[in-house]
């Protein structure tokens, strides 16, 4: 129990605050959305959901039957990405394509040994399935990068030759092994932090309004910021829960590499927290019923986390009328933080703009809540 | 009971009313317009009016909460709305359903209250002893608030909003929803409080509250009516109220010529009584002749004179006679519930349910909120599978051919059940479907129920924004489409002005004469007058079954006139409630 030496308007917000977590914490919905929600995301996004190419099925249409060919056909057979067919005629394939058996077709042309000696930039040809147009894109950078890998070693093989015209090599910094899921499950952990932030909140003071508690409240001395702040503190602290269990998860159960600092890593997630909430409370301000409030928190909250954050799709690849509206959500600074956090380390040139930007939106979100929060009825 | 005013003396002048008026948009008519009234100390003030007559309106606006359009709210002076802060350090509210957190313990909701209110210390453990011996509550501490009983969750409400020792208490509609004992208890308690320093508001929509009022604010579609005492008005009405006692079997017939004579302003069913409010100087020799039975005068009561202030009651005609095909009696039951019981667990919310109906009689499920009546309605409507027991209705068992006996009966739910987003006209035909009515067949009978109920004007009108009484006839006309044999009605008269009632029971009146039996819930005792028999129904089981009449006088000691259905209520719960004390011992 509080003491007596509080002043009244601290002690009020305790008292709304600890209500407020007794809620929580007696409501079985709330505790399944902070805590079971984010497992089950994090599993299908960690093991279910993968945007990796492992053994798709190509062909290889062999129109060359020199060493060269042979010894590229052997680097695309020893790829785990790919699980080879070949032939002699491209028309025995095609159809296998065109009835979705197969993802891509390589062809290795007749002429491919005189265009690779002479360092003809494409000498072979690469035909994907355009209706499956993720899977497409994988098998032709996949096949380009065993390509590009087979090219390397060859011509490093033939390092005695002075003619070292620089080759390109690729290599992915940070996320050596191009695993989706170390981006995916940092990404999800901003998705559930959305929902806590932004769904849940949502959902509080439109509960309060339909179920006839918020009048009793309002007619007492309670002032508005005191009423702000007891909605505010419980769910950030459910917040906070939430991402301790998400990144515990993303470690030990699915091996994602940590290579920042702690103290990074809940600096960018309080950062989050306050646009996210901000946004909650906002919307559950404006419009006093729980269905609004809830649906408006999907498309506001959890869509643009997940679609338009650069958790699944690329910002960079976005047209710019998109690119430019991601600009405004919290999210996506959020999901840059994590992975960086993640996967490269405490990069500040990174994380501060991101957690400037954060507060920034934050800071809008709870002005207008702010300004919208009756302390009046009608 | 007619409690007399107990709070005569106090009255300083506290809260100013000065001729507000209130807009929610607009276009629409006002919530409230152009009201002035005064509240005093130490007594009761009565906001007494039908649903959607602005009494929660009104208390927002005297809680600060809420800014009236044009006018002011003055408290000891100062605008309620400039001056919220101050208001609220002495205003102890208890919103409709009564504003507790029903996730929170007793305890728990006692404490946030009283940490918002800036109590604590010694004097917080003081205040919470007091009331919670004051409410009963005391071995519930660490009950959810949303484990409560109605009554007991009322008495919390009013215990959060007594905390601190406010001095404007304003309580908005704190009895619906509570048993009759409960409520009294209420009114009891909250008239040990008032005393010289402490005004109280209470909200009520039942005009036998608004009897007991030490003054009362009369509302009707946000105008104000009347204010002052409520005696001064029913006073107005003495020597114009007559009882007429009849052969019970008579009362239906004759009601409706009285309701169309001229010299007669209102007539209801009492039991087996008719109760006539008469014109001033009405020729008394002429209103015998309507009735066959003995004229005796009667005490007037708050609601004749609400009545009359109305403009007096419907005149009796229901066109549902020429709109309805009568069914032949056969006499045999035609509803029939033998030992209904509903189990869910170890809870029994309804067990060994038995009684039968006839053809053209209307039978009432009496009981609080929470009794079993709907579980009871819902088994014979085949919505709900009874753990024992069986239930007929127009001979078709409800195990076997639920959705055939649902063919035949019409049901009326408690709340508006429509479409609010579309035409009248487009709800009938939707229910004309659901019925399975031919298409010419519907069109006939759409026709038929928008006459009869006077809504042909309303036809293209979107059924959510209809006047309160209009869309009660369209969820009527929608039950009788299909010429049901029996009608369920399930609170179908609660929170509605006393005309809008009136005019309901004579289409129910017009009904019976057609022979279709009607089965009424309600929790209103007023409303149990109009049925020809009751059965009493109390946590779950039968108390008590017979005519509204039979029950008063099964109660009434020495002076009979004195028992009204609700003490009759009251009486029969407490005999059942020692009956099954002696049992267990």
């Amino acid at each position: 129990m509080t003491g007596p030496i509080l002043p009244a308007p601290v002690r009020r917000t305790l008292s709304l605050a600890r209500k407020e977590t007794f809620q929580i914490i007696r409501d079985p919905s709330s505790i399944l959305i902070a805590f079971i929600l984010p497992l089950i995301l994090l599993f299908l996004f960690g093991f279910g959901i993968s945007l990796d190419a492992n053994s798709i099925r190509i062909g290889i249409v062999v129109q060359d039957g020199r060493a060269d060919a042979r010894s590229l056909i052997q680097a695309f057979e020893a790829s785990s990405y790919f699980d080879v067919v070949t032939a002699f005629d491209q028309a025995e394939l095609e159809p296998v394509l065109v009835s979705g058996k197969l993802r891509g077709l390589v062809i290795i042309p007749s002429d491919f040994s005189e265009r690779l000696r002479a360092r003809d930039p494409t000498p072979i040809e690469i035909l994907t399935d355009g209706s499956q147009p993720n899977t497409a894109q994988f098998v032709t950078n996949y096949a380009q990068g065993v390509f590009g890998v087979w090219q390397a070693r060859l011509f490093g093989d033939a390092a005695a030759k002075p003619s070292a015209a620089i080759t390109p090599q690729p290599r992915f910094w940070f996320n050596a092994e191009l695993t989706s899921r170390y981006n995916l499950v940092p990404g999800s952990t901003a998705v559930v932090m959305t929902i806590i932030g932004t769904l849940l909140t949502a959902l509080v003071i439109a509960r309060e309004w339909e179920r006839g508690t918020m009048e009793a409240v309002l007619a007492t001395p309670v002032s508005r910021i005191e009423l702000l702040l007891s909605k505010i503190l419980p769910y950030f602290l459910l917040g906070m829960s939430s991402l301790v269990l998400c990144a515990i998860a993303a470690v030990f159960v699915f091996d994602v590499p940590f290579r920042g600092s702690v103290f990074a890593l809940v600096a960018v997630a309080a950062a989050f927290l306050v646009p996210a909430l901000g946004q909650g409370l906002l919307i559950s301000a404006v419009t006093k019923n729980q269905f609004v409030a809830a649906q408006l928190a999907l498309f506001t909250g959890f869509l643009p986390a997940t679609l338009l954050s650069g958790f699944i799709f690329e910002i960079s690849a976005m047209p710019l009328p998109i690119r430019t509206v991601t600009t405004v959500i919290p999210a996506r600074y959020f999901v840059t933080s994590l992975q960086t956090l993640f996967l490269a380390g405490d990069v500040w040139s990174v994380l501060l703009p991101a957690i400037t930007r954060m507060l920034a939106v934050g800071t809008f979100f709870l002005t207008f809540t702010w300004l919208a929060t009756p302390k009046r009825i009608a | 009971m007619l409690d007399k005013p107990i709070h005569q003396s106090g009255g300083q002048l506290f809260v100013q009313i000065r001729e507000v008026t209130k807009h929610f948009s607009a276009k629409g008519p006002p919530a409230l317009e152009t009201v002035s009234g005064t509240i005093e100390t130490g007594k009761i003030t009565g906001l007494v009016g039908p649903d959607g007559a602005g009494k929660t309106t009104l208390i927002r606006l005297l809680t600060g909460l809420s800014r009236p359009s044009k006018g002011a709210v003055l408290i000891e002076g100062e605008d309620a709305y400039a001056s919220q802060h101050y208001l609220h350090q002495m205003l102890g509210y208890m919103p409709q359903r009564f504003g507790l957190y029903e996730d929170l313990s007793v305890m728990e909701n006692l404490v946030l209250f009283a940490d918002l209110k800036g109590l604590s210390g010694p004097q917080r453990d003081e205040t919470f002893s007091h009331l919670l011996k004051f409410t009963d509550l005391a071995r519930f501490t660490e009950r959810l608030a949303g484990a409560l009983s109605g009554g007991m969750k009322q008495k919390l409400g009013l215990a959060c909003a007594l905390l601190t020792r406010p001095r404007l208490l304003l309580l908005d509609e704190p009895s619906v929803g509570v048993d009759p004992i409960s409520r009294r208890e209420l009114w009891s308690m909250v008239s040990k409080l008032v005393d010289k320093s402490m005004a109280v508001v209470w909200a009520t929509a039942y005009l036998d509250e608004a009897e007991k009022c030490d003054k009362v604010l009369l509302l009707s579609d946000g105008k104000l009516l009347y204010s002052g005492s409520p005696a001064n008005l029913t006073d107005t009405m003495t020597g114009r109220v007559y009882l007429a006692r009849l052969p019970q079997a008579k009362r239906r017939e004759t009601i409706a010529p009285l309701l169309a004579d001229a010299s007669v302003a209102d007539a209801i069913l009492h039991g087996d009584a008719i109760r006539l409010l008469t014109q001033k100087s009405a020729d008394l020799a002429h209103i015998q002749g309507l009735v066959d039975g003995e004229l005796v005068p009667a005490a007037p009561r708050f609601e004749d004179a609400f009545v009359d202030r109305l403009g007096g009651g419907p005149d009796g005609r229901s066109p549902l006679v020429d709109a309805m095909k009568t069914h032949t009696d056969t006499g045999e039951a035609v509803v029939e519930a033998r030992g209904l019981t509903k189990r869910y667990g170890s809870f029994a919310a309804a067990s060994n349910i038995t009684f039968s109906q006839k053809r053209g009689e209307i039978l009432g499920l009496l009981g609080p909120n929470g009794a079993g009546k709907s579980t009871t309605f819902k088994m014979l409507c085949g919505l709900t599978a009874p753990s024992e027991g069986e239930g007929r209705v127009a001979g078709y068992d409800l195990r076997t051919a639920a959705a055939d006996a649902r063919g035949r009966l019409g049901y009326m739910a408690q709340k508006f059940s429509l479409y609010g987003d579309i035409s009248v006209a487009q709800n009938l035909s939707f229910f004309a479907g659901v019925y399975g009515l031919g298409h010419r067949r519907a069109k006939e009978r759409i026709d038929a129920m928008l006459e009869a109920f006077d809504l042909t004007a309303y036809r293209g009108t979107t059924a959510g924004q209809l006047p309160l009484g209009f869309k009660q006839r369209l969820a009527l006309a929608a039950a009788l489409l299909h010429e049901p044999e029996v009608l369920f009605l399930d609170e179908p008269t609660s929170g509605v002005d006393p005309i809008t009632r009136r005019e309901f029971w004579s289409h129910i009146n017009a009904l019976t004469a057609k022979n279709v039996a009607v089965l009424v819930t309600t929790h209103f005792m007023e409303e149990a007058e109009y049925c020809d028999r009751i059965n009493l129904i109390y946590r779950g089981k039968t108390i008590a079954e017979g005519t509204p009449d039979a029950l008063k006088a099964s109660c009434a000691g020495a002076d009979k006139s004195a028992v009204t259905m609700e003490d009759a209520f009251i009486a029969l719960v407490a005999r059942s409630e020692q009956a099954e004390k002696e049992t267990a011992a």
